[in-house]
């Protein structure tokens, strides 16, 4: 199941739409970092709405993928996580931290926004 | 499982064999003289002080009810309508503070008075008599039980919904303004409220679209390790969802605990008080709070 | 209700474990956090099979007792087994390289835990959850 990614301005969005093997996770982390290069994007946003688990192995491929766009001097974002998911999350201690969170896609873009504003007038931090 | 139960007491209430002929003898005995045993039943019953939450009229047509219901469950052995019975009565008494022993001892004063008409019918044939309650008793107490059961059944289902009410209620999450919720938490908090608490905020952060919580826990006097730990997972959940945490009025034994457990408190962001909890919150809003004349003194023209 | 049976023998079988799990949770009645909280640790424990035993199954199935109703999952597996049952249970550790949050979390998740594990014989962990 392939994760559609759409480009929008500086920013790409990859819209998860089912339930994912860890192969799929793995082609979607891979797929987003060559992209990111590719288009010199900065800024990413992983809606994970649909999921219904967030398991260990999704929780660290969504951080590698984090750490790997933010080398490439990108932010991301990942958006949609369920109040259902996120209790089982942390009950497994799969907090995330480092990781920006936003409620939604909207919630997602103003969170880039806001980072771009800030790195246009500041130094850069990447 | 509740209706298993009910099942297999409806099928072991079946009489047996050889009873049937004393049990309609009996039956049409109760009938013949429903009037005058009712108003005896109803008489001792506010004789006894029971059910003094209800008139003398509501009294006397419950009764009638559980009269015929009560010799109808004689007459064919099966309990069900007297449980259905038992448990709408149960339910529409319970609100007005009926209790439990006044509704064992009414029926139990029911047994006895048909009792005591059954001596007085057949006191001068003392074989049939004891053969007539041979086959009375036995249905009589089982009947006695049925309505207790239901009774108390019927009340422990009426706590439960009120205990499930009054937890709802104990833990509002309030929107103040947009995106910012707020969620007073008073009293004990058992590991059961603590859940049920996180739940209420994640769905309301998502459903109000909140950016910052505020979770104001001075009316919460002292919390275990296992709380603690649950107030940390809420929090982190929170944040997952997009929405930032602010807890409140934390008092120096919770503190205490807090760090006790090895909470990384750098990752709690803490406020002495709700009000300054919410200036806060406004700040990460964005909002800034300033009196109405400043802001029209500040209006340019 | 018969029992539900998810050989475990590639990532994609980690995915039907769960699902298949979830589903079964919806119709014994948990609510929608406990059954999240159920596919969760089924993801984990299938997780476990493939990373350790290369293969193996879930078993679900519903729990009827007197007082209370719940679901039991088994995962079972004929692989290398845990060496050391107790270390493994502790946080952060694990010998793949991974964060090793499996048994302990999956412990947290549910309100039974119960692990069977020997070197060389293989490894049958086995969790309930009650419902509320």
């Amino acid at each position: 199941m392939q994760v559609p990614i759409l480009k929008q301005g500086p920013y790409l969005i990859a819209s998860i739409q089912s339930a994912l093997s860890d192969a799929d996770l793995m082609q979607l982390r891979d797929a987003l970092v060559r992209k990111v290069s590719t288009f010199r994007s900065r800024g990413v946003i992983v809606d994970v709405t649909v999921l219904d688990v967030m398991d260990s192995f999704a929780s660290r491929t969504l951080n590698d993928l984090v750490h790997m766009i933010r080398l490439r001097g990108a932010d991301t974002v990942i958006v949609g996580i369920q109040p259902e998911v996120a209790f089982a999350m942390v009950q497994l201690g799969l907090t995330m931290e480092g990781v920006a969170t936003a409620l939604d896609l909207e919630e997602g873009l103003e969170f880039l926004d806001q980072k771009l504003k800030h790195k246009g007038t500041g130094p850069r931090d990447g | 499982m509740r209706k298993n139960t009910e099942q297999s007491m409806a099928r072991s209430s079946s009489m047996t064999p050889g009873s049937g002929h004393l049990l309609s003898e009996l039956v049409s005995h109760l009938r013949e003289n429903s009037v005058m045993l009712r108003e005896e039943w109803a008489r001792r019953i506010t004789e006894a002080e029971l059910l003094m939450a209800m008139s003398q009229e509501e009294i006397f047509a419950e009764a009638t009810s559980v009269y015929d219901n009560y010799v109808e469950a004689l007459e064919t052995g099966t309990l069900e309508a007297l449980q259905a019975y038992a448990r709408n009565l149960s339910e529409r008494i319970i609100p007005r503070g009926v209790e439990t022993h006044e509704v064992v001892g009414i029926v139990l004063l029911l047994r006895d008075v048909l009792a005591r008409s059954l001596f007085a019918k057949y006191q001068g044939d003392f074989d049939k008599l004891n053969r007539i309650l041979d086959a009375y008793e036995p249905a009589a107490n089982r009947i006695a039980i049925t309505v207790a059961v239901g009774f108390v059944e019927q009340r422990e289902r009426t706590i439960r919904e009120q205990q499930e009410a009054i937890r709802e209620l104990s833990t509002p999450v309030l929107q103040v303004r947009e995106r910012l919720l707020i969620l007073p938490i008073i009293g004990l908090i058992d590991p059961h409220r603590a859940r049920q608490l996180t739940e209420q905020l994640l769905r309301g952060i998502r459903t109000n679209r909140a950016k910052v919580v505020v979770i104001d826990i001075t009316g919460v006097a002292a919390m275990d390790s296992h709380v603690a730990n649950h107030l940390v997972l809420t929090v982190e959940a929170s944040r997952l969802l997009g929405a930032t945490v602010i807890v409140t009025g934390l008092s120096p034994e919770i503190s205490q605990t807090l760090v006790n457990i090895g909470v990384d408190l750098s990752k709690m962001n803490t406020v002495g008080d709700l009000q300054g909890g919410i200036e806060e919150a406004e700040r990460l809003l964005g909002y800034r709070v300033v009196s109405i004349r400043d802001a029209v003194a500040a209006q340019p023209g | 209700m018969d029992e539900t049976r998810v050989p475990i023998l590639v990532d994609i079988d980690i995915v039907a474990a769960r699902q298949n799990g979830r589903a079964l949770a919806a119709q014994l009645g948990f609510s929608q956090t406990d059954s999240t909280l159920i596919a969760t640790a089924i993801s984990e424990l299938a997780r476990n099979i493939i990373l350790y035993a290369k293969q193996g199954e879930i078993i679900m199935k519903p729990l009827n007792h007197s007082e209370r109703c719940g679901i039991v999952v088994v995962a079972h597996d004929d692989g290398p087994g845990i060496l050391d049952v107790a270390r493994a249970m502790q946080m952060g550790y694990s010998t793949s390289g991974s964060l090793g949050l499996g048994l302990p979390g999956v412990n947290r998740l549910m309100d039974e835990f119960a692990i069977d594990s020997r070197p060389g014989s293989g490894t049958t962990v086995t969790v309930k959850k009650w419902r509320r």
